[in-house]
């Protein structure tokens, strides 16, 4: 449970940091706001749809650091523990998020400077690499099947199948957010309200890029 | 009411943005797929209170089982086990947990931060229904092929998927898991919701220190279901692979009735690891928000400010944090390395100095106060004498010499629910008759309401405090029978009998809360804005119940802390929060 541990230590710390900058020694049986001075609230500016999306960030991040958790603890408590052969196809599927995660990066830098037709490229080529990936891990999982491991072979393909899924659940699930934003913004939506769903999505994008690093470098090392 | 513009001019109201509302056009989506979060808290409500009473009659069956072994013969050992396991689960899951935050907390967070609805309204909603999708499913495993499973509320591999266990090769156990897959989906939509509305639409003033309790103790227990319930979810998906797909996570290799199985290599511990993980934070996600009514009504009705708020903040924070290094001491008997056993029992331990400080604050709230015994007020005072009764002996079984004895006995049985079960129910109980005259407009039947509150608290403590004792003798708990056995005094079962006969009444009793619910709607005392005369924001609205939107035109203002009740000088003896201070004395 160490992985688990030490990520709720790092939520912890970056709450406990939050909350040293509340004013958690003020004393509010004393403040009373005068007519005019009521204080504000200590919100941040931060719009509720980009705080929103951090906060499901950190539970997805959780997820997935109990499945690292459940994975090193399984293959640590028993003996039966066969390496994975790792497919060739992952390595070029990380590119092929890598780029994906590039061309949302693209829309939000183009969104950021009001290039409408920039943000629709942007959109498109990252959500058709994000498509080509999941292909990739489909094939990446016949890779392995064709290995001889198959789901109930040994815990290590169990967690190779039941990882990726995961992870390929929740691009599938960001690919929705991506083609209603491609939509909007072929419909030539507002470009203030664009410039916030291209940056949730790039944010989604670049966290799903990086958890993707972190879970193959996982099952690499079994 | 005070809003600003009518008399602070050139005051902006709000510093946040007036969120936009969705406005619902038709009867279906004003009530049904309604986005408000004040009817999204009804109906969590009631969903929680309809699936609790299936908790409560399957409870009423195992009494009778346990009381009068041999009469009630359609109870079969594997009835039994269906019984305990739903009971359990449906209590501490589907009826506490959704009820304090799906429930409570999104019809009071809005309201009570003064906010006109939840930042997200349409997963708001969302939520609900998935909620309501995930209660159906696990009430249709009564009527699935094997019945509903078995396998004890903590569904331990590897009995919980074998043939051995009720529903454990039928549809039960794949119902429970898919069930509370779809709890943990809706309630993280819900949860998203308490935690951003918390932090970004609070009205103008409210700073976080100034935030009633029960706001603090609902989103500190949000955040920790955020990052706990996971835990749960991995253990359910990983178990039903192990069941449909025959992998192997968590079961071993077994032979079951001379059949080798295909599993090989699992761990049961694992399970138990993730399960508990998830299982104690569950705990203080149920306890914090109740901690947080308690204290707002205890302040209102004693007429005093909360004594020492800051500590009771730091407390909840601390409680909170200090919950998810505590999960192990559940495992004691399934052994571990004495060191790690060393170590979580100091953890329980520790959590208990934040807990007592928050007891001793509510006891000096009291002290010297002006103490209003009304039905609510009853209440929150039954739930500070649970609380520490179960407390107390959370602290014995925290050690783990004295748990290994006693876990599995009915004294462990009698503990958490005087803990988990019977003190957050009272203040269920406290919250809904202090907040109904704000939900509905009128008053609960006030001798209904005494009366309901006396049998449900003598009643419980008629009923657990003989059970701890036969705990103590050694009564075991999850037998179905105990039969004649030679360390079993005959006089336990004469108490057994007792208890069983005391379950009944109080069960019974809830009927009359449910009918004081239903009459009050129309026959109630009308109750105006503020019957309870409180100072935080939910009373202060224009118009009572809140219609859609809450505050009417302009959002309030917040001038001051939640408990300025009895302040000296003042005319009356509480001042609203939106009180502006050059009004203070009128």
């Amino acid at each position: 449970m160490s992985a688990i541990i030490l990520y709720i230590a790092v939520i912890g710390t970056i709450a406990a940091w939050w909350l040293s900058r509340q004013r958690l020694m003020a004393k509010p049986w004393l403040e009373v706001g005068v007519a005019g001075e009521a204080p504000g609230t200590g919100a941040s500016e931060i719009p509720p749809a980009k705080l929103g999306l951090w906060v499901f960030l950190a539970v997805v991040g959780a997820l997935l650091t109990l499945f690292v958790s459940a994975y090193l603890m399984r293959m640590h408590m028993s003996h039966d523990w066969r390496p994975l052969p790792t497919p060739w196809m992952l390595w070029f599927n990380t590119v092929l998020l890598a780029l994906s995660s590039f061309g949302l990066h693209r829309a939000q830098v183009a969104a950021r400077i009001g290039w409408r037709q920039g943000i629709e490229v942007g959109l498109i080529a990252g959500g058709l690499a994000a498509l080509a990936f999941l292909a990739g891990q489909y094939l990446a999982w016949q890779q392995v099947m064709a290995e001889g491991f198959g789901v109930a072979t040994n815990p290590s393909s169990s967690f190779f199948y039941l990882i990726t899924a995961v992870h390929g659940l929740h691009l599938l699930g960001g690919l929705v957010a991506l083609g209603r934003t491609t939509y909007r913004a072929s419909r030539g939506a507002g470009l203030a309200q664009l410039r916030l769903s291209v940056e949730l999505c790039a944010t989604y994008w670049h966290f799903l890029l990086v958890a993707w690093i972190a879970l193959f470098g996982l099952l690499l090392h079994g | 009411m005070s809003t600003t513009s009518d008399r602070l001019d050139g005051i902006p109201a709000a510093e946040v943005a007036d969120v936009e509302l969705y406005h619902p056009r038709s009867w279906i989506t004003k009530y049904v797929f309604s986005q408000d979060a004040k009817i999204i808290g009804i109906q969590y409500a009631l969903t929680a209170t309809a699936i609790g009473l299936v908790a409560l009659a399957l409870s009423w069956l195992m009494r009778l089982q346990l009381g009068f072994p041999g009469v009630f013969d359609f109870i079969t050992p594997a009835e039994y086990y269906q019984f305990i396991t739903m009971h359990g689960m449906i209590m501490v899951v589907y009826l506490l947990t959704a009820l304090f935050l799906g429930g409570f907390g999104n019809y009071l967070i809005p309201l009570m931060i003064g906010a006109r609805d939840m930042v997200f309204p349409y997963v708001n909603m969302l939520s609900y229904w998935i909620y309501l999708v995930a209660v159906l499913v696990l009430a249709a495993s009564f009527f699935a092929p094997g019945g509903p499973t078995g396998a004890g509320w903590t569904l331990y591999p590897p009995q919980a998927i074998l043939s051995g266990t009720p529903g454990g090769q039928d549809w039960g156990i794949l119902l429970m898991l898919l069930s509370l897959m779809l709890f943990i989906i809706g309630f993280t939509m819900g949860g998203l919701n308490y935690v951003v509305t918390v932090l970004q639409a609070r009205a103008r003033g409210m700073t976080l220190m100034r935030m009633p309790l029960t706001v603090w103790g609902i989103f500190t227990a949000t955040v920790m279901a955020l990052l706990a319930f996971p835990a749960l979810f991995v253990s359910c998906v990983m178990m039903m692979l192990d069941r449909l797909l025959g992998t192997s996570f968590f079961m071993p290799a077994l032979v079951e009735m001379g059949q080798r199985l295909n599993h090989d290599g699992g761990s049961p511990l694992l399970f138990q690891h993730l399960f508990w993980f998830f299982g104690h934070p569950e705990v203080y996600i149920v306890a914090l928000p109740a901690f947080g009514i308690v204290s707002d009504l205890i302040s209102t009705h004693a007429r005093r400010n909360i004594f020492g708020y800051r500590q009771m903040v730091w407390a909840i924070v601390i409680i909170g944090a200090l919950s998810f290094v505590v999960w192990a001491h559940h495992m004691y008997v399934s052994g571990m390395n004495p060191y790690f056993g060393f170590f979580f029992a100091t953890t329980t331990l520790v959590i208990a100095v934040p807990t007592a400080i928050k007891v001793y604050n509510w006891l000096l709230t009291l002290w010297r106060g002006d103490i209003h015994l009304t039905v609510p007020m009853l209440f929150a005072l039954a739930f500070i004498v649970t609380f520490v009764n179960g407390g107390l002996t959370g602290l014995f079984l925290g050690n783990v010499v004295v748990d290994v004895p006693l876990s599995d006995t009915m004294f462990v049985v009698a503990h958490f629910h005087m803990v988990m079960g019977v003190a957050p129910i009272f203040v269920i109980f406290g919250a809904i008759y202090h907040w109904y005259p704000k939900i509905t407009g009128r008053m609960l039947n006030e001798a209904m309401g005494r009366i309901h509150f006396w049998v449900s608290f003598l009643g419980a403590y008629l009923i657990f405090f003989p059970m701890h004792y036969i705990g103590l003798l050694g009564v075991p708990r999850r037998y179905h029978e105990i039969g004649e056995t030679a360390f079993v005094p005959a006089s336990a079962h004469t108490l057994n009998a007792f208890i069983s006969v005391m379950a009944l009444i109080v069960g019974a009793a809830q009927i009359l809360f449910l009918f004081n619910l239903a009459w009050s709607i129309r026959r109630g005392r009308p109750a105006g804005g503020n019957p309870w005369n409180a100072t935080s924001l939910e009373w202060q609205t224009p118009e009572t119940p809140p219609p859609h939107g809450n505050w009417g035109r302009d959002l309030p203002v917040v001038y001051r802390w939640a408990y300025d009740y009895s302040v000296p000088g003042a005319a009356r003896d509480f001042i609203p929060q939106n009180q502006p201070p050059a009004r203070a004395a009128e």
